[in-house]
């Protein structure tokens, strides 16, 4: 376990001048959509912090989170974001292993209790605690372990966050997110098949810096990263509005880069910060690189239609369902126009014909 | 209840319901009606019936007189703009063309965005003065019943909600979607047994006046 120490120590410590570290601080706020009035502000709270203490659990899931946090290049924000915690446990990053390593995450409950911070990545499976165990521990059991002591847990991916592809239909594990089993801890979701990691690492930032959670979106993610729709800030929207799409990934259309709304893409109902941010240091994202939004930080984003097929498509069989119901109405149909027939001719059979007779008739 | 499970429904299993209904109340309807009995024709055909069909169903797109267009100027211009309207934003606006792609496997050319905006705001506007007329008109009061009203409002709901998710009004693109496509499975559920079946019977009508009378040597 690392000795407790200040931030603005361990950053010192690590050789990190004063004009650095508020450099730092100033990306942090650009991150964060604060103000610049605000670096001062940061600048002492993270000077005089100690180091958050971090729990980061990883159940149903790829490692794709922990990939896109780490993989980026030193020094950046992702890279600094490790020495404003204290990762104690993460079995992927950890040195330790087997029985010192359980111990590395009791010991950080048991000294941090109420007040760490919990990470988790992956979803859990409800079907057979079986399917995923870490230590001969299932999944649910750890989750609910770590979280009592919790003061904030994030849910890392859309896997965490929503379920995600190990919930996919049919959900053979029975997986479920994080939030639908954790409900008296304050939680946020960070979703994404990876989040980008300046957005894990500005959410991080944010709960050390100012010790709470960020606003929220009605789905829980943070608003300052995912209150933006990909479409609206999609730099091929004017093609879109004039009507000029791609029809095939190899078209003239795709090559002059127009919008990619008839190849599925699903920007327009997703929110996330990939438009602006971008991924691998602003290089680019999924739709400059001339592939749609998969749509991966919303819920159900691998149930929710074919990747390659526009939002506008029904995601249920309308042709099959159309075909049945015309073979059941025309049915109807065929059997209305054989009541009506026959109440023709009974009307027919049944009428009276009237003589001269019958008018000369008096009523009595 | 999320506004991404509302879309993933109206998206699925609502849309479903919707067609099966919408297709079943089409085909029994329709079925019914032309195989409703007709007397025979006892009279000398004095000309071909088919012919005499499609010119009424022609014709009668046209104002008859220019008293008849006079005395009903506004009815007609506004009654043509709002069905033209609704036509081309159903069948001209791209996102449109692509679901009936998937569904009939073949597509046609659409119309850029902003002019189908500006057709979809047209179209608006003719609803709404032809719903006012009918509320001022005495005569057209005193006709007008709760299933004229009805039939107004799921007529009206998605060409205003899908005018709304596109400009983003209200709420969130999403939710916007999601309440667009659920008004039009309104109008497809209520469609087969209302009013609304008058965009098939009409034809149907049309051509059997018009077949009628022209065998029979009327011109209408």
């Amino acid at each position: 376990m690392s000795t407790p120490q200040t931030i603005g120590e361990s950053l010192r410590h690590q050789g990190l001048s004063r004009r650095d570290f508020l450099k730092f601080c100033g990306i942090s706020a650009t991150i964060m959509g604060l103000s610049p009035s605000m670096i001062p502000r940061i600048a002492k709270a993270l000077e005089n912090t100690p180091k958050k203490s971090v729990i980061w659990l990883s159940f149903q899931e790829c490692t794709g989170c922990t990939e896109s946090l780490t993989r980026a290049h030193a020094p950046t924000i992702e890279g600094l974001i490790f020495d404003l915690m204290s990762l104690d446990y993460h079995h992927t990053l950890q040195a330790a292993s087997g029985r010192a390593a359980e111990k590395a995450r009791e010991d950080a409950m048991k000294e941090h209790h109420g007040d760490y911070l919990l990470v988790v990545d992956g979803s859990i499976p409800m079907g057979n605690p079986g399917y995923s165990t870490i230590a001969g521990m299932s999944n649910i059991d750890m989750l609910d372990e770590a979280a009592a002591g919790a003061g904030a847990i994030i849910a890392i991916g859309t896997c965490a966050a929503y379920g995600g592809l190990p919930h996919a239909a049919p959900n053979p594990t029975g997986a479920v997110s994080v939030e639908e089993l954790i409900t008296d801890k304050p939680l946020i979701n960070i979703p994404g098949c990876p989040p980008i990691p300046a957005v894990i690492a500005g959410v991080i930032t944010y709960i050390v810096t100012f010790g709470q959670l960020p606003k929220l979106d009605s789905l829980k993610r943070p608003l300052t990263f995912f209150g933006q729709n990909i479409h609206d800030r999609c730099y091929r929207r004017s093609f879109y509005d004039r009507g000029l799409f791609a029809d095939s990934f190899d078209d003239e259309g795709a090559k002059k880069g127009w919008c990619l709304y008839k190849l599925g893409c699903k920007g327009p109902v997703t929110y996330n910060a990939c438009a602006t941010t971008k991924w691998n240091e602003n290089v680019s994202f999924p739709i400059e690189a001339g592939h749609g939004c998969l749509g991966c930080s919303e819920p159900h984003f691998w149930d929710a239609g074919h990747f390659y097929q526009a939002l506008s498509v029904p995601t249920s069989d309308i042709a099959g369902t159309a075909g049945y119901a015309l073979a059941a109405g025309a049915a109807v149909g065929v059997a209305s126009a054989m009541l009506n027939k026959k109440k023709k001719i009974d009307a027919t059979k049944n009428h009276e014909t009237v003589t001269i007779n019958d008018l000369e008739r008096t009523s009595s | 209840m999320t506004y991404v499970d509302l879309l993933l429904w109206v998206r699925g299993p609502a849309f479903q319901i919707a067609t099966a209904v919408f297709v079943f109340g089409l085909s029994w309807r329709l079925l019914e009606i032309l195989s409703l009995s007709r007397k025979p024709e006892l009279a000398v055909v004095r000309e071909s019936g088919i012919a005499g069909g499609f010119r009424t169903i022609y014709r009668r797109f046209l104002p008859v007189d220019d008293n008849t267009f006079q005395r009903s100027a506004f009815i007609i211009t506004a009654g043509y703009v709002f069905h033209l309207g609704f036509l081309i934003t159903l069948l001209l606006f791209i996102p449109h063309i692509l679901f009936f792609r998937e569904l009939f496997g073949f597509s046609w050319p659409g119309l850029p965005t902003p002019v189908i905006g500006i057709i979809t705001i047209m179209t608006l506007l003719a609803l709404i003065a032809l719903l006012l007329n009918r509320l001022k008109h005495p005569v057209l009061q005193f006709l007008s019943g709760f299933e004229d009203y009805f039939v107004w409002t799921v007529t009206f709901l998605p060409v205003l909600t899908g005018y709304m998710a596109f400009h983003h009004q209200l709420f969130h693109y999403p939710l916007m979607l999601a309440l667009h496509i659920f008004s039009v499975e309104l109008l497809m559920i209520v469609f087969p047994f209302t009013k609304l079946m008058h965009t098939f019977t009409l034809f149907i009508s049309r051509w059997y006046t018009g077949s009628r009378a022209a065998r029979k040597g009327v011109e209408v």
